[in-house]
């Protein structure tokens, strides 16, 4: 059929199933706005920034699973969506993002509006591509789709030049993707996996070190499968938070730089590390030296990169976390009894007894981590919880119960401020009979809040729960730990008035400082279902613990502070 | 750790942006590049990248993985057992005494290929080492230019 690249972009995101488009237009992309104008197959949903239009696609992309589209224009519009791209890139999320550019002919000349977008966002995507011919239009529309969501997902960009969308081309989308160059592989090699069963079998001490990549790979029944017939101990990473479910048994916690005692020690004293779709994160590992010593290492990983990258692999295994730990459960069949890493069990269940995470619970002043367990207990599993970036979210992953892959969305690798609020109204668009609360800061808060307007416009009922503790708190914490107290650049006191703010873009406020107006306001905000900021005062000077410093080893962990 | 030296070979897809993605990777993750080719392969959309780089076995070990990560790369070849050349082209003074060039340049495979006004042009073409003691071997002619042509290798 002929039709304009406009048009084709839009037919390509029909046929790919897409409900809902983030953007943000302007002059090189109109074309194609102007086709979305015309169409009612998906909605446009206007973020009122291009950084906001990636998150809240990331987002959406986190909590159903589908991939994520968001649209901007040249220049300012892409360079805009930079981080948004990064963050992505970096917690490996299949995302679309499609930006216009200049005509063809002005490339190259410094025309208005015109960067090198393929340029710049080469090392914060998985692949991207600057459309120079209508004809392969169709096709890289395709490829797209299938590059972000196959084998490590990743962000892709397609750049597509104004001349291009305005032009009339032959539009036939193709029905499969054939790309010489790239062929993930799923399998795992089975030789390989009998021998990781082997290792189990044989280990005394075995863990299950479970990262984002279950997530990814939508791997959480098989994972729980494998650890319940195995009896095998897991501990998850920030990213994986959710996958066994806190109530588990066998789950014995986050570990890393903020992770439980027990985590931290599982890890440091178990003779067979079992990763799945984890990357040994220096934010994990500590000081790589001292990393679990006495282990041999089986690394599961969808990229092969991924594996013997930072630690040497015993037992390395690429392919699909999903497809390989059915596997693994089939070799283990009948192999493990119940009690065959009982003692190793106990040990790390008295460690939780010993150290379990805590904290000093107040009269008179709310605790930021009662808080989250607060909302855990009034929503619990209803709830897809987002965050943002520094203490609270860690608070966050440390004390609310998670029960499911899915249900606990951060960003993880590159630590973006800014990303909780937007990537809450990708996921309520999503999930829409989820609660959808963004947990937050005063610092991360105001990095998109103009997304206020955007949940009111559209009726997204998000919470914002702002733990407001008038500092950037984790530098702050860090000052207080490592810098002698002085607070460089981190008192947040000069604060905006966050409820009338909320009032302000069609939104609702509440200001709370005491455990009974928490209850009321979150009631509230629930039987309300608008947009709404909570602003909760919390202790100011509350540390996140058990803190392993950075560089130190893993099982070296301040478990207290005492000023 | 010790540091090696490797000469890998990339065969990609003859596109416009695949070089920036390869150096892209080795700028981005802090790799070394000693030298960097790049050809189309007859007949076919492929290129091939010959790179010399040197490392960590760890880090080239990562060198290979993320080359062969990208979306445009069909083949990474970690050469062992290869053929490995390289080019030099050197400018003299025809002052200078042009038979000893001459038979000196033979030696390294090459010879004179250009006489033009007052200069002489003279190539070589064997391994990288070779081609060091022979650009050494030139000083006391006193080249007026010494250009370098990068490694290419082939699997024996
Ligand atoms: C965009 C961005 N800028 C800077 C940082 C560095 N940073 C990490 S945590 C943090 C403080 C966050 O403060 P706030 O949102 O108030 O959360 P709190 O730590 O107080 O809970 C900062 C500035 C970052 N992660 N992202």
């Amino acid at each position: 059929m002929k039709m304009s690249g406009a048009q084709m972009v839009c037919e390509a995101l029909i046929a790919e199933g897409v409900k809902t488009v983030f953007g943000y237009p302007g002059g090189a992309i109109m074309n194609v706005y102007d086709e979305i104008y015309k169409q009612k197959s998906f909605e446009h949903i206007l973020t009122r920034h291009e950084q906001a239009a990636v998150h809240a696609a990331d987002g959406y992309a986190r909590a159903t699973g589908e991939v994520g589209v968001a649209m901007v224009t040249s220049g300012p519009g892409f360079t805009n969506a930079v981080t948004g791209l990064a963050t992505a890139y970096m917690d490996s999320i299949p995302l679309i993002v499609i930006s216009g550019q200049v005509p063809l002919s002005l490339i190259g000349t410094d025309a208005f509006q015109e960067i090198d977008a393929v340029g710049i966002s080469r090392p914060c995507t998985k692949h991207n591509y600057l459309v120079d011919d209508i004809a392969n239009l169709p096709r890289i529309l395709k490829e797209a789709f299938f590059i972000a969501k196959s084998g490590r997902p990743g962000p892709v960009l397609i750049d597509i030049p104004k001349d291009i969308t305005a032009e009339i081309g032959d539009f036939v989308y193709p029905k499969e993707v054939n790309i010489p160059t790239y062929k993930p592989s799923y399998k795992g090699n089975d030789r390989q996996i009998k021998k990781a069963a082997e290792a189990i079998i044989a280990a005394k001490k075995p863990l299950l070190y479970l990262g984002g990549g279950v997530v990814l790979s939508n791997a959480g029944d098989e994972i729980r499968k494998l650890a319940q017939l195995t009896q095998i101990p897991a501990v998850e990473t920030l990213m994986a938070r959710g996958v066994m479910g806190d109530t588990n048994p066998l789950f014995i916690g986050m570990l890393g730089m903020h992770g439980s005692y027990a985590s931290n020690m599982a890890m440091s004293e178990t003779d067979l590390i079992i990763s799945l779709g984890a990357r040994f994160d220096d934010r994990v590992t500590g000081k790589l030296s001292e990393f679990a010593r006495y282990a041999d290492i089986i690394h599961v990983d969808i990229d092969p990169a991924n594996i013997g990258k930072l630690v040497d692999v015993d037992y390395p295994i690429v392919g699909d976390i999903n497809k390989v730990v059915a596997k693994l459960i089939n070799f283990l069949q009948g192999e493990v009894k119940p009690d065959r890493y009982q003692a190793w069990r106990e040990m790390l269940a008295r460690y939780n007894e010993l150290h379990p995470l805590s904290y000093q619970d107040s009269d008179d002043i709310l605790k930021p981590q009662w808080v989250i367990e607060r909302i855990g207990k009034l929503v619990g599993e209803d709830a897809i919880i987002t965050s943002d970036v520094g203490q609270h979210q860690m608070w966050a992953a440390q004390f609310y119960p998670f029960d499911r892959p899915r249900q606990w969305i951060n960003s993880g690798g590159l630590g973006t401020m800014g990303f909780g609020f937007p990537a809450a109204l990708g996921a309520k668009r999503g999930c829409p009979d989820k609660v959808v609360i963004n947990i937050t800061g005063d610092g991360s808060i105001l990095m998109n809040i103009q997304e206020l307007v955007t949940a009111s416009e559209y009726k997204i009922p998000v919470i914002n729960v702002i733990l407001n503790n008038h500092y950037l708190g984790m530098v702050r914490q860090w000052q207080t730990f490592f810098y002698d107290k002085r607070y460089s650049e981190t008192d947040l006191s000069h604060q905006p008035d966050f409820v009338a703010l909320a009032k302000a873009c069609g939104g609702i406020g509440y200001n709370v400082t005491t455990k009974a107006e928490f209850d009321e306001a979150l009631k509230d905000a629930m039987e309300k279902n608008q947009v709404c900021l909570m602003n909760v005062a919390v202790s100011r000077l509350e540390n996140v613990l058990p803190m392993v410093p950075s560089g130190g080893a893993l099982y070296n962990m301040l478990l207290e502070y005492k000023d | 750790m010790q540091e090696v030296r490797r000469v890998i070979s990339v065969i990609v897809m003859n596109e416009s942006s695949v070089l920036a993605w390869v150096s892209g990777l080795f700028a981005g993750r802090g790799y070394n590049i000693e030298s960097l080719t790049v050809a189309p392969i007859p007949r076919g959309n492929l290129s091939r990248i010959t790179i010399v780089t040197k490392g960590s076995n760890r880090v080239i070990e990562q060198i290979t993985k993320q080359l062969n990560k990208l979306v445009s790369t069909l083949k990474v070849i970690e050469h062992e057992e290869m053929v490995e050349k390289e080019m030099v082209l050197i400018k003299f003074s025809n002052q200078e005494n042009i038979s000893d060039i001459q038979a000196l340049s033979s030696a390294y495979n090459g010879g004179i290929v250009n006489v033009g006004e007052g200069v002489i042009i003279v190539m070589a073409a064997d391994e990288s080492k070779r081609i060091e003691n022979f650009i050494a071997a030139t000083h006391r002619y006193n080249p007026i230019e010494v250009v370098r042509g990068g490694i290419v290798a082939i699997e024996r």
